[in-house]
């Protein structure tokens, strides 16, 4: 092994379709785990761009209330929309659906699916996953999961439309989507829990020989500890998910309390029960889910700024302690979204004690990131400036939360758009900047090429402007009272004042749909006619890069052996400024 | 190049497990937070309301007691088919697994004696939450016991056929689904006092 690369080019074609294999077992029931991210990542990103569309119409209704929409208002059906008019029952569904695919369907699928399924083996020197059929079964519980939510559109009474919350009692007393949106739940939540056995298993068992703990990279322990939360917080919301079944199909009342009153006339239900137990439920899942959708993308940032800055990050210890205090503590602050449920004041003051807390490795991570940048001499890629943009988007996220765990702050600020901005910084600006980041950083090993870096920064740019001209107004509507769910915001007179930036931001999204363009045309077109590179195009330390370009079945041409931390980049005394893992002299 | 997976059939020198086992141990965390949250809720649901019933007034402790005396007798049976593999006598693992899933299916007719009793008296879910976390827990803990039967005839009849290839591998085999099966046992000891006798 005396550089990273070449040694092994020449033998890439033949051991990569050396065994030949029919083209459904190769590429769609496949085992092998580059092939099932990739599997996941094409899928979860066709469910983000659906996602997108769907608040993109709900846009056109927030910025023009009762205008019809133009050219393609036409196409939706009588129950959608009457003569291009949105309904209120359609902009239910709308919302609901788009917080549930963006969230179960395309980011967490993106970041623990996608990467963690293709890198993380790569990473530790795996030949695969622990469990390669498991593996094929997840992804396919998956894909289920989806087709049932996206068929719950067209079944009568549409898609579920209680919210991505699913709060009862509404979502038990409305329409049949529901029910499809509770079953494909189940399909995603076995599905992650198959995922999460399988990377927990992986990390713990098939580390390379000289890989201990502490030199795995960040991004390793950010998917195990994000797999540590999918697997102990799901089971909460089946849980949940088949009490609401059990309410909706075989009539009992788990979340209906007695005398409740639909539509003018007492319920039948027996009653005596808790509509609140369904958010204990919910947020048990939902706010460990807050870091499952963080946790990977600050691992990706710091993969591609430490290879960018050419340094070691600074405080890689303080990292991975960070992050695991963080997978804890993120099982005790669940009931910071229910301060106005009148729980009382002793749990509200629990649960905002555990909230102040949880900031705190969460700035740790955070200000360990930025000073990893002090001293570098930085290389402005596209993967680097999506990463670069993560940390100021992230910590307005992080900042305006702050409110938000406070309850007295919050009594004013629950459910407006001050809390939709809040958490679009930390996921949308923040964590699919970072999943731009490793789709831009990683395409040259799964595919050999390079993605164009003109288009690339055409995207980042316009990404960059147009996330903030739609989320920097959601905090002042919402610090000005105005809530979240309004069909429409011109009928209530405290809305009106920020109508006008209802139109700003819906231009600001529609712009931030076409700046998607070029990431399109870049992703699809590199694989074809993009710059050829070879094996460890960055030059990088971390183990996935030591691999044939793409990886073969099997991943390593011999099980690789680990001699160093992940992040030797610039070490004194060596003639290049990276120093892999797997190198075992001097370079 | 080495395509092949470490630890499937011997133990990780430092972890001490096979990959199953400890993929089954990770699976049974996470049916732990399954169960602790539908118990949570029952808890819940009994605190919040004045007249709760008392199991033993309403259920049939008789029945369910036998059901009791089946669910451990099987996971004993389960033990000593892994104990027969480990001692190499493949017709007593036959013997003793047959024993297991008969008295697994011992299990749900009783279940499903109670159960028609219940209905033959108009108590149903709807009927109050007492009822409806009894047979959501209850039929969840049943979907359980088939999930069992069902690992248990594949290692039983086609499965078995890996002792003559790898017989370590299957030896973990049996006992990574005996986990599982004393899992499904220990919620039937928690479930049992909670809804029949409390």
């Amino acid at each position: 092994m005396t550089n990273h690369d070449h040694s092994h080019v020449a033998q890439t074609h033949d051991s990569g379709h050396g065994h030949k294999m029919p083209f459904w077992k190769k590429y769609i029931f496949s085992v092998d785990h580059k092939t099932i991210g990739v599997q996941y990542a094409v899928t979860s990103l066709i469910f983000l761009f659906f996602g997108f569309g769907l608040v993109s119409l709900m846009r056109w209704q927030l910025a023009y209330p009762g205008q019809p929409l133009p050219l393609i208002g036409g196409w939706f059906s009588d129950t959608a929309m009457i003569g291009g008019i949105m309904l209120p029952e359609f902009y239910n569904q709308l919302g609901a659906m788009h917080g549930t695919i963006m969230i179960f369907l395309g980011v967490v699928p993106l970041s623990v699916g996608a990467f963690g399924n293709y890198v993380l083996p790569l990473q530790i020197g795996a030949p695969d996953m622990a469990f390669p059929k498991l593996n094929m079964m997840s992804y396919w519980l998956y894909f289920i999961g989806g087709i049932l939510m996206l068929a719950s559109f067209f079944v009568p009474g549409g898609a579920a439309q209680s919210g991505w919350t699913s709060y009862p009692p509404l979502s038990v007393i409305a329409s049949g989507g529901q029910t499809w949106w509770l079953i494909g739940m189940v399909f995603l939540i076995n599905s992650s829990l198959l995922g999460s056995v399988n990377f927990i298993t992986t990390v713990v068992q098939l580390r390379t020989k000289g890989m201990s703990f502490f030199r795995l990279p960040f991004f390793v322990w950010a998917q195990f500890v994000t797999s540590f939360l999918l697997l102990l917080a799901f089971p909460p919301l089946m849980a949940a998910g088949v009490l609401q079944l059990s309410d909706r199909l075989l009539g009992s009342s788990f979340f209906m309390p007695s005398g409740l009153v639909v539509n003018g006339a007492v319920s039948a239900v027996a009653g005596g029960g808790n509509a609140v137990l369904w958010q204990h439920l919910f947020w048990f899942l939902a706010h460990p889910e807050v870091y499952v959708l963080i946790l990977p993308a600050m691992g990706i940032v710091s993969e591609v700024m430490a290879c960018n800055t050419r340094k070691p990050l600074y405080g890689y210890k303080a990292l991975v302690y960070s992050s695991i205090f963080l997978g804890f503590m993120s099982f005790i602050v669940w009931a910071h979204h229910m301060y106005l449920t009148g729980m009382g004041t002793t749990m509200s003051t629990f649960f905002q004690i555990t909230t102040m807390i949880i900031s705190i490795p969460s700035v740790v991570i955070l200000t360990t990131l930025i000073l990893s940048l002090w001293g570098a001499s930085i290389r402005f890629t596209v993967p680097m400036m999506f990463a670069l943009a993560f940390l100021p988007m992230f910590g307005i996220g992080g900042l305006t939360g702050l409110p938000l765990g406070l309850n007295a702050a919050d009594i004013h600020l629950h459910d407006t758009y001050y809390v939709i901005g809040h958490f679009h910084y930390v996921v949308a600006p923040g964590t699919i900047f970072a999943l731009f980041a490793g789709i831009y950083h990683w395409f040259p090993k799964v595919t050999g090429r390079k993605m164009n870096e003109a288009l690339g920064k055409i995207h980042f740019y316009f990404s960059l402007i147009f996330m903030n001209g739609v989320f920097l107004p959601m905090l002042i509507m919402g610090l000005a009272g105005v809530s979240r769910r309004l069909y429409d915001p011109t009928q209530y007179a405290h809305a009106l004042p920020t109508q006008p930036l209802n139109v700003f931001i819906s231009i600001s999204a529609w712009c931030l749909g076409l700046a998607q363009i070029p990431f399109i045309i870049n992703f699809f077109g590199s694989i074809f006619k993009g710059k050829k590179v070879d094996d460890n195009p960055w030059q990088a330390t971390t183990l996935e890069w030591s691999t044939p370009t793409p990886p073969p079945h099997g991943n390593f041409l011999k099980e690789p052996v680990v001699y160093r931390g992940p992040y030797e980049y610039s070490t004194p005394g060596q003639k290049h400024d990276f120093w892999p893992q797997s190198m075992k002299e001097n370079n | 190049m080495s395509a092949e997976i470490h630890y499937i059939s011997e133990p990780h020198p430092v972890s001490g497990v096979t990959n199953s086992k400890l993929g089954v141990w990770l699976f049974l965390a996470s049916e732990v937070m399954l169960f602790g949250g539908l118990f949570s809720a029952y808890i819940l649901l009994r605190t919040g309301v004045t007249d709760w019933p008392r199991g033993h007034e309403v259920l049939n402790v008789p029945l369910a007691t036998l059901n009791t005396v089946i669910l451990i007798t099987s996971s004993v049976t389960m033990v000593m088919s892994w104990a027969s593999l480990e001692l190499k006598k493949f017709s007593k693992f036959r013997l003793y697994m047959t024993i297991t899933i008969l008295l697994a299916i011992a299990f749900l007719v009783v279940k499903g004696f109670e159960y028609a009793h219940k209905f033959d008296h108009h108590h149903f879910p709807s009927t109050s939450n007492f009822y409806a976390i009894y047979f959501v827990i209850t039929g969840l803990h049943g979907l359980h016991v088939i999930g069992g039967i069902i690992v248990n005839a594949y290692l039983l009849l086609p499965g078995s056929k890996m002792w003559k290839t790898n017989p370590e591998q299957f030896t973990g085999r049996v006992e990574a689904a005996g986990l599982y099966w004393h899992f499904v046992d220990l919620v039937w000891i928690f479930l049992f006092p909670a809804l029949y006798l409390l």
